[in-house]
């Protein structure tokens, strides 16, 4: 549109081609002017993600500990600490609860229970929908530490809200179920942002659509089915793609079980963890959040492939 | 094929506002039938209760002689085609077609031999393997009544079917949607806000107002004898002239002129009544010299309508319009004299018409 309706460029000396004052572009900023307001923020991501990141890769081949002689001289061991990885049974543990955690709690947990949320409460107005909605975006925004202390006191074992709630005092769930509760904690934690997406596509469905197919016939289900399903199609692989990683990344579970017992909750952000800084071993870890990182991409690819297709 | 029956219906939204007011209506099967009104008469409310996507308040709809006032709308079989057409985007023109078929479990090779057989019928052989994206807002619009075709119902409904098309293609689509519905003979009720398309395409028609039901009549009833001062101002390409009068006598004097009384007034009035004198801009006959029982004044505007001009005279400060045919417009400053068909000119009693 900018083009359409902008002369074209002077360029008869001056270098910037600001002759006038405007450029092509639509701001009209021209090419250099435009460059100085995106460098800080370019500059500060190349800081505190590009370089770290490309460091952890680097450290991912070498033999880096926390502490000790490898500290100060760490040895350059090729694919070492891959490959131990790879033979390495608690990393293939906590990569199999890693995916329990993201199918569980953010693919069935929060995505079915957001949209079911959403759904139910559409068309309604008033106190009802806004207690719902507190509460549920409540669970979002409370900090972390605030929030792994209320679920650790409602599951404790012997003075636990839940325990006294159901009369079975001493019933340990955090030790027998830990990834159930991890699981559950999370749902909990992170419906909201699923909730409100889901709530806002809702508002895009055009009524009439819907107003057709209950003309036809359509049920409750069949409605999602061939009107909603389809129009929110978008916003659905948006939303899984951005709660998988989030969550596949996650550290808060460490916070309630801190990946115990015996490693039955442990999953990849929390092995990395205990690895690089509990044991030290500083070069295993960053080749393990390598690996993290490769995974990552690949769901990523996979939802925006689903994205980008039609049909 | 059904009749369509309201009682006493009457629809109040929450909040207290009164959209549909125990109105009583029959429309016999087969009929071609318009609600016409401005915005927020309530015409829309009536079209949407009798098809169930609005709840009624009180009185009863019923369709074919079988009440469904409390039936969902997938069990009242009726078809709807909206304003906005709501063809689904993801689906093609065979698969859109076809939709309500497959609703009702119909097999895949009959629905798809029905969408063609329908497709074919509204001339979209071409585009049956197009997505609704793809197609132009006429093309789109019949998609939509082909799939309120193919669902056989007992009765169709159209919500301003005409108004998301140009005014050019506005007027092929009228005559081919009364074509249709003649061929079709489905009973059919639609919604307009357009008075021009409800007398171009309707068998009856009801004009509606804060709702109620002003008056129901065929077009040439409703548009010749419009019952109360509402319709008459209502209906109609250029408004009717309302003039306020008094009666004097055996004539009636009007924006300071004498004019007779109309022959369907003709001796139901007293001396001395207030009433208002209603005439359309059609049915006066304009001369440049004075005239028996004219309305004279100075010529104020003159407006072009293609094959005739609207003149517009001031009478006394009073606006009094007529309509001039080509090559006899006059001149803006001119006087001119306005006589008044009497077998057209209409009488008004406190609103309502005096026969």
């Amino acid at each position: 549109m900018a083009q359409a309706i902008s002369p074209p460029e002077v360029i008869d000396g001056d270098p910037s081609g600001r002759r006038g004052g405007y450029s092509s572009d639509a701001a009209g900023l021209g090419r250099l002017r435009a460059g100085a307001f995106v460098a800080p923020a370019l500059l500060l991501i190349a800081a505190f993600l590009v370089f770290p990141a490309l460091w952890v890769l680097y450290l991912g081949l070498t033999n880096y500990r926390l502490t000790g002689a490898a500290a100060a001289e760490p040895q350059f061991v090729g694919l070492d600490n891959f490959l131990d990885a790879v033979a390495n049974p608690t990393f293939w543990n906590s990569t199999w609860l890693t995916l329990q955690f993201v199918l569980g709690s953010a693919v069935i947990g929060q995505v079915v229970l957001g949209f079911t949320i959403a759904w139910v409460l559409r068309d309604r107005r008033g106190p009802l929908k806004r207690l719902v909605e507190g509460l549920v975006i409540l669970a979002w925004i409370l900090p972390s530490a605030v929030v792994s202390f209320l679920w650790v006191a409602l599951l404790d074992r012997d003075g636990g809200t839940l325990n006294a709630l159901l009369g079975i005092p001493g019933f340990a769930w955090l030790l027998d179920h830990p990834m159930l509760s991890i699981i559950i904690f999370n749902t909990w934690r992170g419906t909201a942002f699923s909730m409100m997406l889901y709530g806002a596509a809702l508002g895009n469905v055009p009524p009439s659509h819907l107003e057709s197919a209950r003309l036809a016939g359509a049920s409750g289900w069949q409605q999602l089915r061939d009107v909603v399903f389809p129009h929110i199609r978008g916003h659905i692989l948006t939303n899984l793609l951005l709660i998988s990683l989030w969550t596949f990344n996650d550290f808060s579970p460490f916070l309630l079980t801190a990946g115990g017992p015996d490693g039955r909750s442990e999953v990849l952000a929390v092995h990395v963890y205990k690895v690089a800084l509990q044991s030290g071993e500083l070069g295993y870890g960053a080749a393990v959040s390598t690996i993290i990182l490769l995974i990552n991409l690949v769901v990523a690819v996979f939802y925006l492939r689903l994205l980008r297709s039609k049909k | 094929m059904a009749a369509i029956e309201l009682r006493g219906l009457t629809k109040v939204y929450p909040g207290g506002v009164k959209a549909l007011d125990a109105l009583d209506l029959v429309i016999p099967d087969g009929e071609f039938f318009a609600l016409l009104g401005p915005s927020g008469c309530g015409k829309t409310t009536l079209l949407r209760t009798i098809a169930g996507l609005e709840a009624a308040s009180g009185g009863s709809v019923l369709i074919g002689e079988r009440d469904v006032t409390g039936t969902q709308p997938g069990g009242r079989d009726v078809a709807m085609v909206f304003q906005d057409y709501a063809l689904f985007p993801h689906m093609d023109v065979t698969d859109n077609i076809a939709y309500p078929l497959r609703i009702k479990k119909v097999d895949k090779a009959t629905r798809r031999d029905k969408a063609a057989e329908v497709g074919a019928r509204l001339g979209l052989e071409q585009l049956m393997d197009r997505r609704p994206g793809q197609l132009s807002g006429g093309q789109q619009q019949r998609v939509a009544l082909a799939r309120v075709m193919a669902t056989q119902a007992q009765a169709f409904l159209f919500d301003e079917p005409l108004s998301n098309l140009d005014a050019r293609l506005r007027l092929e689509a009228r005559t081919f949607l009364k074509k249709l519905q003649r061929e079709l003979g489905v009973t059919t009720v639609f919604v307009t806000h357009d008075q021009a398309e409800a007398l171009a395409m309707a068998d009856r028609m009801a004009v509606m107002e804060a709702g109620h039901i002003r008056q129901i009549g065929t077009p040439a009833e409703v548009f010749r004898r419009p019952v109360n001062t509402f319709v008459a101002g209502f209906i109609g390409s250029t408004p009717m002239n309302l003039l306020d009068g008094l009666v004097r006598g055996d004539t009636l004097e009007v924006a300071g002129c004498k004019v007779a009384v109309p022959a369907l007034a003709e001796g139901r009035l007293s001396d001395g009544e207030k009433i208002v004198y209603g005439v359309r801009p059609e049915y006066m006959t304009y001369s440049d010299e004075p005239a028996e029982g004219g309305i004279g004044g100075k010529v104020a505007i003159v407006e072009n309508l293609g094959a005739s001009h609207l003149v517009t005279l001031d009478v006394n400060d009073v606006i009094v319009q007529a309509v001039v045919p080509e090559g006899s417009e006059p001149a803006v400053g001119d006087d001119g004299y306005a006589v008044p068909r009497s077998d057209r000119a209409l009488v008004y009693r406190d609103g309502e018409l005096v026969s």
